[in-house]
């Protein structure tokens, strides 16, 4: 069996049913563009989804697939790892899905330290259901559901991630395509949790955070030190007329992963280990 | 003769110790030995008991009478003096509490001034222990044995447990030693094992090559988790606690997607929230196995009793419409084959298996031969290899609707594409009519293969009775003795007990009900869920339930008593 081949054509799915315009689709090409760069083979990379447009992701690319359930994203990307210490393993999903239904996954997710990349695509809108609130919209925005404005304040996913202890916290716009790009390599690269939380404009239901919006106002981080925690917490909370995209922190030595710590996924996967039930007879000696 | 043993107390006494070291003896010894629990949903306080029975064979259900009671507390003999033998003895602490001076059946121990002077009042179940030894006509070489295994490394406390047994043994021989017979030894010594439902779950599910458990804690299903944890290291298995249910199902999911076999354990109100994964089993066709360990519902119910309540519920929850299997734990003899079954149908049909256990099932121990792992099958019924074809399609058509299954990184080159959306054969999202159509077609076609799996009813007693009792899962034991009781007493009776329930094996009962002159279907919950899913799938009616539903497990009298009104 021939080394299969990791050009970015080789990652092309089904043909996208995303509105023109919309930011999924730069998201989309920085991954196709992040794998092959990497030299993974759609065989040996997995991507998780839950349900949104941005959870179509694996129908839209060529890897290995798990489209499972609003929110549940995370939870088969744990198992999966599990399952195959092998896989590079992508997660890849709304802020709706990710934020909203998923919250508790996302909050144990990052304790439990797996190495995975999260690549949450934040329009700060539900698109598939039609342009309700979600978990990051702006406060007051008006919406069919939230005729008076949002009153519940935007949740923090950055802020979150790095109280949480996430060792890699990541922002990029869609609009900057090759950055995003880049970051995604390095989230990909990095052992253990990654959160890239990617600004994308959803040009059909969210009138307000527009392409334009988010172009006048992100500003790619220069001198700044991502091992600096409390810089980067700092940066996690600006938001207004300058939003600061880039690696916000990566942990310099980073902690032990979640796999890492369980002896029996030393070694081999576990799923390529031969097993035989019959010599597993001494099992019982215990209860004699 | 069968001797029946209550140990009782408040939660933190060390009833269960108690339990433990005579169990565990007596099965060394060669006596056949059933231990059931039942206990309050605290750790401190309440009344909590063990209820221990000793015959020749090992005992398939408890009995009502009591020969020798444990009175830890007041309240212990109290409750049960009612059902204490005429022959009876009561163990208790003269300085706790007095007997009523019409009762002549005391065996007064200072059991915590006599656990003092050997080293501590903590010890006052092992002064207990030694008491009921002597009644038994035992000596406390297997116990002290036990003691040594279980505090090694603890240095003196074997040795003061063991002086604390022999205060108790000594105290207890003043008013009667050797005072029951116990029954005849029918097994060699040391041949035999004793374990709990939950420990022969978790050592199936181990054996069956079950590399990955993902579940949240929830009684009575914890010590399937608690074995299996064990394990780790030891042998090729993850047990990872889940921050709830929801990724408890989906995160074993994900492992089974990516190739390994995987399980998850609950209860009813875990499973109500794993009901959306059950379903999306059912769409991708991912094998999964659930251990449901019933619990009275609705809602929190009675978390630390036992129900038959949730059989609707694993055959009907989940939404949508998807093929499914669902078996029960009827002894401990079967129970160990059958999960092994379920891993098999699970991978064998690409579907989730829900194997339904209960609190008295999970927490009752017996002595029994040791299993046969040669008899375990372990065939992981996935594509060997790859060739030909332009690519690996997940969700191909095939002729029984079953499709080859590969995991990712299987086969270079090829992907493997899983879709919680209705889909094509690539695993892609469709929407069309005529393919969503075939899908369902497809992941239903192979119920038909199923139903061809699941074994008939096992018949016991009378082969043309004219009473027939009716069960399934954990009151198996009581049934059986039930029949036994009943036949003893004239009766042409027999049971027919269902281990497999979905897809409902009907053959064997549409033959024998009709000749019967009358039918009892004897189930632990409120509603008769068994009876009813006899009538949906037959059309035929029982004529009695018999239904028990206060959080206790029947008893062999308790169905005899209803069996005579109603016969």
């Amino acid at each position: 069996m021939g080394n299969p081949s990791c050009r970015p054509a080789d990652y092309t799915g089904q043909d996208p049913s995303w509105c023109p315009g919309c930011g999924n689709f730069n998201i989309l090409k920085a991954l196709q563009n992040a794998l092959a760069e990497l030299q993974i083979p759609p065989h040996q990379a997995l991507l998780c989804s839950g349900i949104g447009q941005a959870a179509k992701m694996p129908h839209y690319m060529r890897t290995n697939g798990f489209n499972g359930l609003h929110g549940r994203a995370l939870p088969p990307a744990v198992g999966a790892r599990v399952a195959n210490i092998n896989l590079k393993v992508i997660v890849t999903s709304g802020d709706g899905d990710t934020y909203g239904e998923g919250g508790n996954h996302f909050i144990h997710t990052i304790r439990r330290n797996p190495d995975l990349a999260h690549f949450v695509h934040n329009n700060q809108i539900y698109g598939l259901t039609k342009g309700q609130a979600s978990p990051t919209s702006e406060q007051g925005m008006k919406t069919k559901v939230q005729p008076a404005g949002v009153m519940l304040p935007p949740f923090p996913p950055l802020s979150i991630a790095l109280t949480m202890g996430a060792g890699f916290v990541a922002r990029c716009f869609s609009g900057e395509v090759d950055h995003l790009k880049e970051v995604m390599k390095e989230a990909i690269s990095f052992p253990g949790y990654a959160l890239v939380d990617i600004l994308q404009p959803c040009v059909t239901f969210n009138k307000l955070n527009t392409f334009a919006w988010y172009k006048n106002r992100v500003v790619q981080l220069k001198d700044h030190d991502p091992a600096d925690r409390h810089e980067a917490a700092r940066l996690a909370r600006r938001w207004g007329d300058e939003i600061p995209i880039g690696i916000l922190y990566r942990e310099k030595n980073p902690r032990a992963t979640f796999e890492s710590q369980i002896r029996a996924l030393q070694g081999e996967p576990l799923v390529y280990r031969p097993f035989d039930p019959g010599a597993l007879q001494s099992l019982q000696d215990e209860f004699i | 003769m069968d001797i029946n043993i209550v140990i009782g107390g408040a939660a933190g006494q060390g009833l269960e110790t108690i339990a433990y070291l005579l169990s565990k003896s007596l099965v060394r010894m060669g006596y056949g030995v059933r231990t059931s629990r039942d206990y309050m949903s605290r750790v401190r306080g309440g009344h909590n008991f063990s209820r221990l029975r000793i015959s020749a064979d090992s005992p398939m259900a408890a009995a009502e009478q009591i020969d020798i009671l444990v009175a830890l507390n007041e309240e212990t003999y109290d409750l049960h003096r009612d059902f204490l033998t005429a022959n009876g003895r009561v163990i208790y602490d003269p300085d706790s509490f007095s007997l009523p001076e019409s009762e002549s059946r005391g065996t007064p121990v200072q059991l915590q001034a006599l656990a003092q002077e050997a080293g501590g009042a903590i010890m006052s179940n092992t002064v207990a222990t030694g008491a009921v030894l002597v009644l038994l006509g035992m000596d406390t070489a297997a116990a002290e044995k036990l003691l040594v295994e279980e505090f090694t490394g603890k240095e003196g406390v074997a040795e003061s447990n063991i002086a604390a047994l022999k205060a108790g043994y000594q105290a207890a021989s003043k008013t009667c030693s050797a005072c029951f017979e116990l029954p005849a030894q029918n097994r060699k010594p040391a041949s035999q094992i004793f374990l709990e439902g939950n420990e022969a779950l978790g050592m199936a599910a181990l054996a069956s090559g079950c590399r990955f458990l993902s579940a949240y804690p929830m009684t009575p299903s914890t010590g399937i988790m608690d074995y299996l944890a064990g394990k780790q290291g030891a042998y090729d298995v993850v047990v990872e606690q889940a921050e709830d249910e929801i990724a408890a199902i989906n995160m074993a999911l994900g492992a089974s997607y990516a190739g390994v076999r995987s399980m998850t354990s609950t209860s009813g109100g875990g499973f109500a929230l794993m009901t959306e994964g059950l379903s999306l089993a059912g769409m991708t066709e991912t094998p999964l196995v659930i251990i449901l360990s019933m619990r009275p519902g609705p809602a929190t119910g009675l978390p630390t009793r036992t129900e038959q309540g949730d059989l609707d519920f694993s055959l009907y929850g989940g939404h949508g419409e998807f093929a499914r299997a669902v078996l029960s734990a009827t002894s401990l003899e079967d129970a160990f084959y059958r999960l092994n079954k379920a891993f098999d149908l699970a991978e064998k049909y690409q579907i989730p298996v829900i194997f339904l256990s209960d609190q008295d099932f999970a927490d009752t121990s017996r002595s029994l031969a040791p299993y046969d792992f040669a008899r375990l099958r372990y065939d992981r019924h996935l594509l060997e290899t790859w060739e030909s074809r332009p690519r690996y399609q997940r969700y191909t058509f095939t002729e029984n609707g079953l499709s080859p299954r590969a995991f990712p990184g299987q086969f270079p080159g090829e992907t493997v594409l899983a879709d919680s959306d209705e889909h094509d054969e690539d695993g892609h999202i469709i929407e069309d009519a005529e393919t969503r159509k075939k899908m369902v077609n497809k992941r239903l076609a192979r119920l038909e293969l199923l139903a061809a799996e699941m074994d008939e009813p096992l018949h016991y007693g009378a082969h043309e009775p004219d009473l027939l009792l009716v069960g399934w899962g954990s009151t198996y034991g009581a049934l059986r003795e039930a029949v036994d009781i009943l036949a003893l007493k004239g009766n042409n009776v027999a049971l027919l007990h269902f281990s497999d329930l979905w897809p409902f094996p009907a053959k064997t009962l549409t033959e024998l009900l009709p000749r019967v002159h009358k039918s009892f279907c004897v189930e632990n919950n409120a509603t008769g869920q068994l009876a009813k899913l006899i009538k949906g799938q037959t059309g035929l009616s029982l004529d009695h339930h018999i239904l028990k539903y206060d959080g206790r497990p029947f008893l062999p009298a308790d169905i005899v008593r209803e069996v005579k009104i109603h016969g």
